[in-house]
């Protein structure tokens, strides 16, 4: 069972010289290490290219109605 | 500024539409029933609505696991409450339920609400459980104590809901769905969110006054549901906040709605589900008062501020405040700060001090609380839950 469930983690490596220069960016930052900071920078831009499940104009307009009805828009 | 993408990158909808909606009644009917607590219906809705993004149930073990030690999910999502479906295993027997199995969620009168695929039935520590999550395993803190009235199980597994969970004060309540279209339509690039479970004092006013100098809008979102003895009743805190809001703020720039939720008064892991929460919502800025979501004295004053430095990615401004009084000699709320002047002019906004005026049927003065919210807060004869 422990051999097929899959690892939480693995490694990647990136050239000495970019470590470095995040080694340099993150001091005085509250990421503790290069690999939470890849991690982060790396999770901002999956997400971003990531689609968004499509939201219809026809949905807007549902919400826009109910938002009137409850008084939060005019 | 654009608004945050959702927590995990992809707002949560876990409702079923039209056309699987009516298989999915269908289904219900002959698969085994579990009864929901109201606060686990909460749970539920807010992980259906993606209150909860990116959960799409309750926790499996690996998650839980992850996030009582770690403070993330299994992926490395910041994530620090545990959102749990507890079951006895005299239940499990009853319902001869197994991993793989779907299992139908009912609210308390039996009426189906959702499905879920149970992946992981597991056994967890209770003890271990409290100390991670509320830093104490004294049965005297609320959350600890509901710890140790859980089901020796725990459940997870996607949740796919069909039937509404009306929340109460259901005019108040927005899905983060809502918020987002709101915050655009009013054209707010940035806006602070403000977690509340109290009637507005000025201090409280003057912390959001303070955002919306340098953010577009306030989103106060007061929590209804499961509190403790002693806090104020939900119905009260939205009638002052609604006077509130009616009498000294800008309709543009101010925004209230609800959030049903139990509060679990873990202190600092809970202000980071707080701020999570109100990222889902579209918050650029959370704000972080003294003793965030704590009780008694089991966190220090600033612990919920502190913990927000293990966190760089969490995708959310925090905005500290330190605590804010009255002061007789500069004649304004003012804190530490800004305020020269002696403990001896000082009127402090200590819960309990209020708490004891009105108890006593006295208004609080207008140094402390507007006195629109004290006559509003007043017509109840016993504001807080008893």
């Amino acid at each position: 069972m422990g051999e097929e469930k899959e690892e939480k983690f693995k490694t990647i490596t990136i050239p000495a010289s970019l470590f470095k220069k995040i080694e340099e960016r993150i001091k005085g930052t509250e990421f503790t290490s290069v690999a939470s900071y890849v991690t982060y920078v790396l999770r901002e831009v999956v997400e971003e290219e990531e689609e968004e499940v499509p939201f219809s104009e026809e949905d807007e307009e549902k919400v826009k109605e109910r938002l009137k009805a409850l008084g939060y828009l005019d | 500024m654009p608004l945050p993408k959702p927590h995990g990158g992809r707002l949560v909808n876990r409702t079923l539409s039209c056309e699987r909606r009516e298989a999915a009644e269908k289904e219900a009917k002959e698969l085994p029933r579990l009864k929901l607590r109201e606060e686990l219906l909460s749970d539920l809705r807010n992980i259906a609505h993606g209150i909860y993004s990116p959960l799409e149930g309750f926790l499996c073990q690996d998650d839980f696991e992850n996030v009582l030690f770690e403070k993330r999910l299994a992926d490395d999502t910041p994530w620090t409450i545990p959102i749990i479906l507890d079951i006895s295993h005299e239940e499990r027997e009853r319902l001869e339920l197994q991993e793989g199995d779907t299992l139908t969620l009912c609210d308390g009168s039996g009426r189906e609400i959702a499905l879920m695929h149970v992946e992981s039935i597991y056994s967890y520590n209770k003890e271990e459980f409290a100390e991670k999550v509320f830093l104490t395993t004294d049965k005297a803190h609320p959350g600890v104590a509901k710890v140790y009235e859980l089901g020796e199980l725990l459940l997870g597994g996607e949740i796919e809901m069909f039937g509404e969970v009306e929340p109460p004060f259901s005019r108040f309540y927005l899905r983060p769905v809502e918020t987002r279209v709101l915050f655009k339509e009013r054209g707010w690039r940035t806006v602070a969110g403000f977690q509340t479970r109290n009637v507005p004092h000025l201090g409280h006013e003057y912390v959001q006054k303070t955002a919306l100098t340098f953010v577009d809008g306030i989103f106060i979102n007061p929590v209804i549901g499961k509190k403790k003895s002693g806090d104020f009743k939900d119905e009260v805190i939205l009638a002052a906040y609604e006077t509130l809001l009616c009498n000294y703020y800008l309709k543009e720039n101010a925004v209230m709605s609800i959030l049903p939720m139990e509060m679990r008064y873990a202190g600092p892991r809970e202000a980071i589900h707080h701020a999570i929460i109100r990222k889902n919502f579209g918050c650029t800025h959370f704000i972080v008062g003294r003793d965030h979501a704590g009780v008694g004295s089991y966190y220090s004053p600033y612990a919920a501020q502190e913990i927000f430095s293990e966190f760089p990615d969490l995708g959310i401004v925090p905005v500290f405040f330190k605590s804010f009084f009255y002061c007789r000699k500069c004649m304004t709320v003012v804190n530490e700060k800004i305020c020269p002047h002696g403990e001896e002019f000082r009127i402090s906004f200590s819960g309990t001090k209020i708490r004891e005026m009105l108890l006593r049927g006295e208004v609080p003065p207008p140094e402390i609380m507007r006195p629109e919210v004290a006559e509003v807060v007043k017509r109840w004869e016993n504001p807080f839950v008893s």
